[in-house]
């Protein structure tokens, strides 16, 4: 980073500083003039969207920290005092509740943006990576915030979360005692939470450096997955998508506004504004709507995997279910590998994108399974865990056996010979000087 | 020293630097390990934490057919005094069809009263079913109400994900009306 051209700044400050640290020079050169593909759509503004509710995350974290006591007899009146007497206590807390479940959004936006158009394909495989592990640092540091409170809602995500680890065989046992630093979730437990919950973002943005690295030297993909070619496929980053991601966060940020100051326990529980009782377990315990599917894939397996008709078995429901939900979660690690098909986006592979949207109706599907209680009905006569069931297998399907045969089998649509061509044919009906050369 | 001493090689290119690069490396391990133990064991129970507990309680008030649930190590235990039908119902079960095969005699010291850790063995959740008012699930026991375990009147599993029957602690009746716990 520190050799190379550098530019030249008209303000003698900007420059003297620029000779000794080139930073001007850096963010001219990745922010500036970047060349990014000219046709991106509105699904490329996520990525900058998810950035800044990270940083607004920080933000409100960090005050909230200081007015909180990670303490199991004071975390719960210390927030109500948060809500009640500290001074815009209330709108920092709703922001940052609020921030989460929308940093989710956005997230799982840019999940899906990166999944139809083919993000994660060669040469951006260790970016995809990256993100995947962004993902994975958010949903323990969303978990962790979520027992902060010490609501039943909290506390009881704690015990369940950290007894999936019992499952383990041999250690499991040891190993929860760890977690809890006792033989419950109590005290030693929330006073770790807050300390990790308050370091874990900061991994975060230092994943999130490497992804953009990675971003930078690969360069965006985009709606067509084909490279750009050269100076006629691309913009530079200033002003053209500074605006457009402008335009696009503030949509995002009015809506997450309307949510926080409107309807700000949208996403929350009766069960949250309870102090925690580990001697009573609330009747129908769910996680953030953003670990809903996950949790279903969890629920769904309830049988042992062994050799049928014997007693052997090999691998205990538990097990299956916590090894199911973490691999619902590896499949995307190691997606590069299992689609290999030569063309990137959607657009041009009819079959992948019917599998695609049916991933995405499945995981909606997933959802509401988790929202459920575990003895639910559909309809009144079919038990929804069946419903759990066979969205599992297709979501394991979709990666393990549609990706790699779609990859052999599909015939793809043809790719147009560059971007500025697809562009500019776009608009052939009022053909324009650059069209006809 | 010449070259050759220091840097000899044998028939199948091992040198003396591979050898010293990999007892460094070892130590550095085993170093990196040992220094690491006291950050990971600091997360394990403390002593105050560890001080064994035990609860008294004094059972004479508990009519057959109710229960109550005590705090043992900061984890809720079960006490229910059982009626003859339930009592009956759990050993009439046949052993061998249960997913963790234990008899009623081995869970009980005297056949009225269970003693048991109030935890579900899936995911850590209190089952319901402690209070007359709440669900017992199918098998007239305790019902988990997180992922639906059913258990029945020896607190067995029987339907659900959870893979063992709940846990029986370490007790014993000091006299006719106590139990001390842990």
């Amino acid at each position: 980073m520190a050799s190379g051209e550098r530019a030249s700044f008209k303000n003698p400050v900007v420059n003297w500083i620029d000779e000794r640290l080139p930073v001007f020079t850096l963010m001219n050169k990745e922010y500036g003039v970047f060349p990014t593909p000219r046709n991106f759509n509105y699904f490329w503004n996520f990525g900058a969207i998810a950035m800044v509710m990270l940083v607004l995350m920080l933000v409100t974290g960090i005050v909230l920290a200081m007015h909180y006591t990670p303490h199991a007899d004071h975390a719960f009146g210390s927030v109500e005092r948060i809500m009640r007497d500290v001074n815009w206590g209330w709108m920092i807390r709703y922001l940052h509740m609020n921030g989460a479940s929308f940093f989710f959004i956005a997230v799982y936006i840019h999940i899906f943006r990166g999944m139809y158009y083919g993000s994660y394909k060669k040469p951006r495989e260790l970016l995809w990576i990256f993100g995947v592990l962004i993902f994975l640092l958010m949903m323990a540091t969303a978990f962790m915030g979520y027992t902060l409170p010490w609501s039943q809602m909290g506390g009881w995500a704690a015990t369940v979360i950290t007894n999936l680890f019992s499952a383990i065989p041999l250690i499991g046992g040891p190993l929860v005692e760890l977690l809890w630093g006792g033989f419950s979730v109590d005290n030693p437990t929330l006073n770790r939470f807050f300390a990790l919950h308050y370091l874990l973002p900061f991994v975060i943005f230092a994943v999130v450096f490497l992804h953009v690295w990675a971003l930078h030297i690969t360069g965006s993909n985009n709606p067509l997955g084909i490279e750009p070619k050269g100076k006629q496929d691309t913009l530079p980053f200033h002003p053209y998508y500074t605006a457009k991601d402008t335009f696009g966060l503030s949509i995002f940020l009015i809506l997450y506004l309307l949510v926080s100051f409107y309807a700000p326990n949208m996403f929350a529980h009766p069960d949250h504004f309870v102090e925690f009782n580990p001697m009573q377990t609330p009747p129908h315990i769910v996680p953030e709507w953003y670990f809903l599917p996950f949790y279903a894939i969890l629920r769904a397996i309830t049988f042992d995997i062994g050799i049928p008709f014997t007693e052997i078995v090999f691998i205990p429901a538990k097990l299956g279910g916590v090894i199911a939900m973490f691999g619902a979660v590896a499949m995307l690690f190691i997606m590069p590998w299992l689609d290999t098909h030569p063309v990137k986006s959607a657009r041009f592979r009819p079959q992948y994108k019917l599998f695609l949207l049916l991933l995405v109706v499945d995981f909606l599907i997933l959802g509401y399974v988790g929202m459920e209680p575990a003895d639910a009905m559909l309809f009144g006569s079919i038990k929804l865990l069946y419903l759990g069931q066979l969205c599992t297998a297709y979501y394991f399907a979709y990666f393990i056996v549609i990706l790699p045969w779609l990859s052999r089998t599909e015939k793809a649509l043809p790719l147009p010979s560059s971007i500025s061509e697809a562009v500019l044919n776009k608009h052939k009906a009022k053909p324009s000087p650059e069209a006809a050369a | 020293m010449s070259a050759q001493t220091t840097n000899s090689k044998t028939e199948d290119g091992e040198t003396r630097r591979d050898f010293l690069y990999l007892t460094a490396g070892a130590f550095g391990a085993v170093g990196a390990g040992c220094f690491a133990w006291p950050f990971i064991d600091s997360l394990n129970p403390a002593a105050d934490t560890l001080a064994l507990a035990t609860v008294e309680v004094n059972i004479a008030p508990i009519e057959p057919g109710q229960a109550i649930t005590v705090v043992w190590q900061g984890k809720p235990v079960f006490i229910r005094h059982r009626t003859a039908e339930e009592i009956e119902e759990a050993r009439s079960v046949d052993v061998a069809t249960l997913r963790d095969k234990q008899t009623d005699e081995d869970r009980v010291e005297k056949p009225e009263w269970l003693v048991m850790v109030g935890i579900c063995t899936h995911l850590g959740c209190v089952p319901l079913g402690q209070k007359t008012t709440q669900p017992k699930g199918d098998f007239g026991g305790w019902f988990c109400p997180c992922h639906g375990s059913h258990y029945d009147t020896a607190g067995r599993i029987r339907k659900g994900p959870a893979p063992k029957n709940l846990k029986v602690p370490p007790y014993k009746f000091t006299n006719d009306t106590t139990l001390l716990i842990g």
